[in-house]
């Protein structure tokens, strides 16, 4: 059989935020998610993780829409539903960068923990306006061992910098996203 | 293998939408889809969904409703084999019917309808299909080249349980005259702009109420080369 036709990407545009992060813009509509991917009673290290998405001039960009996806500290993707009320590891988050001074994202979670021998990464998705489709790239930790992973074993090595957050305090976290430029992130092809 | 699927999407840069220029990675993307095809999205509960979270005629009234032509919006969500998807986040958000948009940095001169906020949400059924009630949106100008107007449109966020099923798309209506000078319309391949645009159901129909429409959402690995 003939596979069918995908339904092609376009662009999130720069007005997803009442409906996507509308709670974080403070606009009338509930969220399903935010930037918190902590449960009410985190196990392991909370973390928090801040940074820029810059273009090709090196300005940041503030109508970007980023997600985290991650496993939790024992190295867990959460598989139960998320609902409304709910204590637990959530392992998901959106937050959009129009709302902070700097036009930054923030999220905060708990260190991943390393699984099926990958280092302990955080997987981001990337949205904005002047993007036709979404990108993928990853956030890895200075302080662990990352020497082994597949992933960044397959990175040009002069590269893997930028998929390695930089520490900027206890348990914090930095992690800038360049489009362009000498410094452009790694994105991956899924 | 079949080409079809892989060259459906627009590329990163498309120089006519002009925001793409500073905004698209200039380095081609690394493959790795052998390492990942495991990864996960995650699962939504309907606790999540409000009742009328669907019904965008009924979700932000304050004082009446909402002004423009009411539209029911329905499809199925299935991967490239038309297995339909279940429990699939669907999430819209669109201009009202004069064209304009609730959002705070939003400066069109066209009236705010204070019955309209123009955002929804619903989790496809066990048959892969959601559906909304909304206003049909209004074309409105943007800022990308001299009187620039964008074709009427709804935008959709999906949210499968694959990485690889994570999709943000614009949903357009047939015979629309502005698709020719739209250039995020036209970054599209002109094969696959058909895709983009939602079907008119005379036979979805709701008499004296609703005009209806058919838009099914197809996901599938990304890769914009083939291989394997």
């Amino acid at each position: 059989m003939d596979k069918l036709r995908q339904t092609p990407s376009q662009t999130v545009g720069p007005f997803f935020a009442y409906g996507l992060t509308a709670r974080q813009y403070g606009y009338d509509f509930t969220s399903i998610v935010d930037n918190s991917l902590v449960g009410a009673f985190p196990m392991g290290i909370e973390i928090d993780i801040i940074g820029h998405v810059f273009d090709g001039e090196g300005k940041p960009i503030p109508d970007a829409l980023i997600e985290f996806r991650q496993a939790d500290e024992k190295g867990r993707y959460r598989s139960v539903p998320l609902e409304k009320a709910d204590s637990d590891f959530r392992g998901f988050g959106r937050f959009g960068t129009g709302t902070e001074p700097d036009a930054g994202f923030h999220f905060i979670t708990v260190k991943p923990k390393a699984l099926s021998g990958q280092a302990p990464h955080i997987n981001v998705i990337l949205f904005m306006r002047g993007s036709l489709r979404h990108l993928y790239t990853r956030i890895y930790f200075p302080d662990e061992l990352n020497i082994d992973d597949p992933i960044l074993r397959s990175v040009d090595p002069s590269r893997i910098r930028t998929l390695i957050a930089e520490s900027s305090g206890a348990n914090r976290y930095q992690f800038d996203i360049h489009m362009q430029g000498l410094n452009e992130t790694v994105f991956f092809d899924l | 293998m079949d080409q079809t699927s892989f060259d459906v999407h627009p590329p990163h840069l498309y120089a006519p939408y002009k925001s793409t220029i500073l905004r698209s990675p200039t380095r081609p993307l690394m493959p790795v889809r052998e390492l990942l095809k495991d990864l996960t999205l995650p699962a939504f509960g309907e606790s999540l969904i409000g009742k009328l979270d669907n019904d965008l005629t009924k979700n932000a009234r304050k004082n009446g409703e909402p002004i423009g032509e009411r539209i029911k919006v329905s499809g199925v969500v299935m991967d490239e084999y038309g297995k339909p998807l279940a429990g699939v986040l669907v999430e819209i958000w669109q201009a009202n019917s004069a064209g304009r948009y609730v959002h705070k940095e939003e400066i069109h001169d066209a009236p705010l309808d204070p019955n309209f906020l123009g955002a929804g949400r619903i989790l496809t059924d066990r048959e892969g299909r959601y559906s909304f009630y909304t206003i049909k949106p209004g074309a409105y100008p943007w800022g990308n080249h001299f009187n620039a107007w964008r074709p009427n449109h709804i935008h959709f966020s999906v949210v499968g349980h694959q990485f690889e099923h994570r999709l943000v798309t614009q949903m357009y209506f047939q015979g629309d005259p502005l698709f020719e000078y739209d250039p995020i319309f036209q970054s599209v391949p002109v094969h696959a702009r058909e895709l983009l645009i939602a079907k008119f159901r005379m036979d979805w129909t709701e008499p004296e109420f609703a005009l209806a429409y058919e838009f099914n959402i197809i996901l599938g690995r990304r890769s914009s080369t083939p291989f394997e």
